[in-house]
């Protein structure tokens, strides 16, 4: 799906090193209104840094990322929010001990006109964006801890839906699920993308990405070893980007 | 998705669940009120006279203080070993700045009206800012909250040597006194107003709480379970300014205080201590603490970092500061705690709040706050801190040995927190 207008987001030669390893190094990629793309890679192949770059949660070394063609600083996931970035996190980034309202609202609380906030009509606007998610969700007044995963992942991906995001990360978002909690969560990904949310999604499944996805992006070792159109590849060929680190269509000259 | 189990409609099991309290706390005031009767029994009657109960309040104020702040200490998974010593430090400059300073620096004398405003003034200020500073060193230069608290503890204890040289600063300001419990308290009439308006104030917010619900078409309790939570907790002020009000100030010390005026006391002339200040600012602390804690985001902020700090800072809350604030509060709260400490002991002695950070956090465990963090109530530490005073005077009355005392309050604490983990462990809560 290579449309010439300007991408939604654009990452462009983003380096971050640790302690002298170079976890994402020299690494491009870019995201279109309404696409969803695949980044693939082994654990440690630096595409949850490079995301996490994207989140506000790392800060790059050097690089440049562009959203709607213009440059944009992130410093913090503060900022990655006001540019309607919402990540879901591998781990969920839940904090147990609250209920799914105070999860949903977690740093944009809804308060009355005196500053206080206001724990009704979080439960009340919890509900509504639930019944749309997950209609057997009812455990409003429990805290998350007493969850299962399915609901969990559904509290964490209604954070990210609920505020309006343009830009959504998934960080393996079926990991924890059983197949018919995944068969969901692919509905919801076609629903966003139709409504024009540019979506990545972060994957070690290559069969989710070959279903999903309209481009992957594989990384191996910090660096990108290539973006295919889903399309045009088989699974094989994924596997060889991500296992060797070939692309496939240097084997094919 | 969906879950697969099959959700019920949720069927009330028993009363407490249909007036929806928290069983653990009602554990808690069944175990104080168990202990209560057990004291009162051996020792004939003494333990809950309306002086006792009088004095066991206003012993309990200090440390319920500085209990409040040590929740949020505890729930930010951090802790405060300094909290004994910085109420000294605090004591320390306030004795320094109403006996020294204000009268003979300032030249303002002896008892100035403005002699307490200002003391007050300085000795917050100084606890929040070493708390502040104590929550950078935390914070901001992650050097863990247990050292720097620890070298705070032998910091503060002997900066407040230096400043008093070690002696005991006394008397002191008399305005400032009243805030130490019997020598301010207000009165039979006083104490029943501001007992009634508490009830109303109580009722008021039961009542808005339901209506709020209501508006967003939640289900609320029904009626009858509303009115006789309220009825409790309007018996529960009314019967304890009931208490306060019937301990009536001895008949020599009344006829001191008429002679001090130039009065003679009418014959058959009674007066009630009533309710003394200090409980009135242990109990507004409680009542602002509380609401930090459930309804402003500062709160929110706390018990999310204590549940999982990274989804905390993947949220955009800044972790950092919010320590800084949390030990700032608990700075302001230990000299809070030293005001009313100093006041009623009449001065300022060296030793003053020594130990006190281990009764502090002893009462905020015992009140259910988890030091794996995230857990806690403010009435619950209040609580706490009112079991640990009632056993430790309780067995001073029974005539058990010095060492002894300690030796239960020990065993308690850990026996406290035992159980604590049990009941968790059954009701499935984490």
């Amino acid at each position: 799906m290579m449309t010439d207008q300007t991408p939604l987001v654009e990452m462009r030669d983003i380096c971050i090193s640790f302690g002298g390893v170079h976890a994402v190094d020299h690494v491009s990629v870019d995201l279109h209104p309404g696409e969803v793309v695949g980044l693939l890679g082994h654990n440690g192949a630096g595409k949850s840094t490079l995301i996490k770059i994207l989140s506000g949660a790392y800060q790059m070394d050097s690089g440049e990322i562009r959203i709607n063609g213009t440059r944009a600083e992130i410093r913090n996931p503060r900022d990655a929010r006001a540019y309607n970035i919402e990540t879901i996190y591998q781990t969920l980034a839940l904090a147990d001990n609250l209920d799914a309202a105070s999860n949903l609202f977690l740093g944009r609380e809804l308060v009355t006109p005196l500053g206080f906030v206001d724990e009704d009509a979080m439960e009340a606007e919890c509900r509504k964006i639930m019944a749309r998610l997950n209609p057997n969700f009812k455990k409003f007044n429990e805290p998350v801890s007493a969850l299962s995963g399915g609901q969990r992942q559904s509290v964490a991906i209604a954070r990210a839906v609920y505020f309006n995001a343009r830009i959504l990360i998934m960080d393996e978002p079926t990991a924890a699920l059983g197949p018919h909690e995944t068969q969901m969560v692919s509905e919801l990904i076609q629903q966003l993308k139709s409504e024009g949310i540019g979506i990545f999604l972060i994957s070690h499944d290559i069969h989710d990405v070959m279903e999903l996805c309209d481009r992957a992006s594989v990384m191996k070792n910090g660096k990108l070893v290539g973006t295919v159109d889903v399309a045009d590849v088989t699974d094989d060929d994924l596997l060889g980007m991500i296992i060797l680190g070939k692309h496939p269509h240097d084997s094919a000259t | 998705m969906t879950d697969h189990t099959v959700t019920t409609p949720k069927v009330r099991r028993n009363i407490f669940e249909t007036l929806e309290i928290d069983t653990r706390l009602l554990g808690m005031i069944g175990a104080f009120m168990l202990l209560c009767l057990g004291f009162d029994l051996i020792t004939d009657g003494r333990f809950l006279t309306a002086r006792n109960i009088f004095n066991l309040t206003i012993q309990t104020v200090s440390v319920a203080i500085m209990a409040t702040g040590m929740v949020f200490i505890i729930v930010t998974r951090h802790i405060d070993l300094s909290v004994g010593s910085l109420l000294a430090t605090c004591s320390a400059v306030m004795a320094v700045t109403q006996t020294q300073i204000l009268p003979e620096m300032l030249g303002l004398g002896l008892n100035h009206p403005m002699t307490w405003v200002i003391t007050i003034f300085v000795g917050l200020l100084t606890g929040t800012l070493i708390g502040a500073f104590q929550g950078w060193l935390v914070g901001y230069l992650t050097i863990p909250a247990f050292i720097v608290t620890l070298g705070g503890l032998l910091v503060w204890r002997n900066v407040a040597w230096y400043l008093t040289d070690g002696q005991t600063i006394g008397p002191l300001d008399s305005t400032f006194m009243i805030f130490g419990g019997i020598n301010g308290t207000l009165g039979a009439s006083w104490s029943w107003i501001i007992g009634g308006l508490g009830a109303i104030a109580a009722v008021a917010a039961i009542l808005t709480a339901r209506r709020n619900k209501a508006r967003h078409g939640f289900s609320v309790k029904p009626l009858w379970a509303e009115a006789l939570l309220s009825a409790i907790v309007t018996g529960g002020i009314l019967g304890f300014v009931w208490i306060l009000n019937s301990y009536q100030i001895p008949v020599r010390r009344l006829q001191r205080m008429f002679e001090a005026k130039g009065e003679v006391m009418p014959e058959g002339f009674t007066a009630a201590y009533g309710l003394p200040i200090s409980v009135l600012i242990l109990i507004a602390v409680a009542v602002v603490m509380t609401i930090i804690a459930r309804r402003t985001r500062l709160g929110r902020y706390i018990f999310a970092t204590g549940g999982n700090p990274d989804a905390a800072e993947l949220s955009g809350i800044n972790t950092r500061l919010l320590t800084v604030k949390v030990f700032a509060m608990m700075g302001a709260l230990c000299a809070l705690s030293a005001v009313v400490a100093s006041a009623r002991l009449a001065n300022h002695s060296n030793d003053i709040g020594t130990l006190d950070e281990l009764r502090v956090i002893a009462a905020a465990v015992i009140g259910g706050t988890a030091l794996s963090g995230g857990l806690g109530t403010i009435h619950g530490a209040i609580l706490g801190a009112l079991i640990m005073q009632s056993l430790q005077s309780g067995m001073a009355m029974v005539g058990v040995d010095a060492p002894f005392q300690n030796i239960v309050v020990g065993i308690v604490l850990v026996a406290a927190v035992l159980i604590d983990i049990i009941y968790r462990k059954r009701t499935g809560a984490k």
